[in-house]
């Protein structure tokens, strides 16, 4: 580990006085301008004036203690997938955790194996540029329709599973074949599109697609350890979309 | 403006360990453990072809404590990637994906290798002692 990623103790934020229900937040702090390392900042927070979530926890500390702290966030509904980031040790969105189902302390991490921009922000250009190497749009040969492109209701539940993917990583930063061969490896996340655009009927460059992903990198780093599909926050499963792909390599050898 | 790398965000030490990766590190580490006992069986296999003398020697060394020790360790490293081995396979044939399955096979698998190596060492110490 590079010496500028050696995390040291930050500061304590304690509780105002009087406060009753508290709660410890130990949180990753990373400030680009300054020459220290990372640091671990403790927040007491005092529950009894604060909503039920991990994300109202954090807004609170900025607004109230420490406006120098720096998350992604927007829909705070589970849709956006800004807030994306290590709760307790694994990856979920911080807006629909619970604060009453994290430890005490709660421990909160950017997303993992990423250069941080700042505290809870990684930098996800890498993740987003492997995303479009999937090429994830409707590719066809035939001509253009002059209505829509219909679609079966049986073949448009193949997408189910799929289009519900909200992009948060939270399954490829927790995914250690991406940690260790991540500037190659596709992982979890983007391989899920990949087998999004593979499964659409409308779809008609199937043949071109298993072709890109046909390489002992970019699909053959999964070796099935499956810490996706135990975190995704939407309750996807990765891990199983990315051996649909290998099957249907296999299926077109044959 | 500090002018220096970004720093990288801690994954292993703060990831938690759970079932899926511990198993998949488990299956990483057996298979190491059997390839380095794989060529101790051909040891074991050329010392019965040299002769008694030379037997005896190996015999010993495999009766000792570390010998016992070594061999528990490569029979358990057996039962395990044989087992998880067999997970492996179902996966591939595209079964088992459900989060729910993915648990319930794991914990069958560290039951199911526990009580194979008990098995094979209880039955080879009541036949042979």
């Amino acid at each position: 580990m590079a010496p500028t990623s050696q995390i040291e103790r930050g500061k304590t934020w304690p509780a105002p006085d009087g406060a009753i229900r508290v709660k410890k937040f130990e949180v990753y702090r990373y400030d680009p301008d300054s020459d220290k390392n990372p640091r671990i900042d403790t927040y007491e927070v005092d529950l009894d004036s604060c909503g039920p979530m991990v994300l109202d926890a954090l807004i609170k500390i900025k607004n109230e203690i420490d406006a120098t702290l720096t998350f992604r966030r927007s829909c705070r509904e589970g849709v956006c997938g800004s807030c994306s980031m290590n709760i307790d040790g694994t990856n979920w969105l911080a807006c629909t955790r619970f604060i009453s189902n994290t430890a005490e302390p709660a421990t909160i991490y950017p997303l993992n194996h990423l250069r941080v921009v700042k505290d809870l922000v990684p930098d996800l250009t890498h993740l987003y540029e492997q995303y479009a190497q999937i090429e994830p749009w409707l590719k066809t040969t035939t001509p253009v329709p002059e209505r829509e492109r219909l679609q079966s209701p049986e073949d448009r539940e193949k997408l189910d599973g799929h289009y519900e993917c909200i992009l948060c990583f939270c399954c490829t930063a927790g995914c250690p074949s991406h940690w260790w061969n991540g500037n190659r490896f596709l992982g979890p996340a983007v391989l899920l599109q990949a087998n999004r655009w593979l499964a659409d009927s409308r779809d008609e460059a199937t043949g071109e697609r298993l072709d890109n992903l046909e390489d002992p990198f970019r699909l053959y780093r999964c070796h099935t350890i499956l810490n996706c599909t135990r975190t995704c926050p939407k309750g996807l499963n990765p891990g199983k979309a990315i051996a649909s792909i290998k099957k249907m390599i296999i299926e077109r050898k044959s | 403006m500090a002018n220096r790398e970004r720093p990288l965000s801690p994954d292993l030490q703060i990831y938690r360990p759970q079932l899926t990766s511990v198993l998949s590190i488990t299956h990483r580490l057996t298979g190491v453990a059997l390839s380095i006992g794989s060529p101790v069986l051909v040891c074991w296999l050329i010392a019965a072809a040299a002769g008694p003398s030379v037997y005896a020697t190996l015999h010993g060394f495999l009766g000792s404590r570390l010998g016992l020790a070594l061999l528990f360790g490569w029979t358990y490293a057996l039962c395990f990637h044989l087992c998880n081995g067999i997970r492996h396979l179902f996966w591939d044939a595209g079964y088992g994906f459900e989060l729910r399955t993915i648990y319930a096979s794991g914990w069958t698998v560290v039951a199911a290798s526990a009580m194979l190596t008990l098995a094979a060492w209880i039955i080879s110490f009541s036949l042979h002692g």
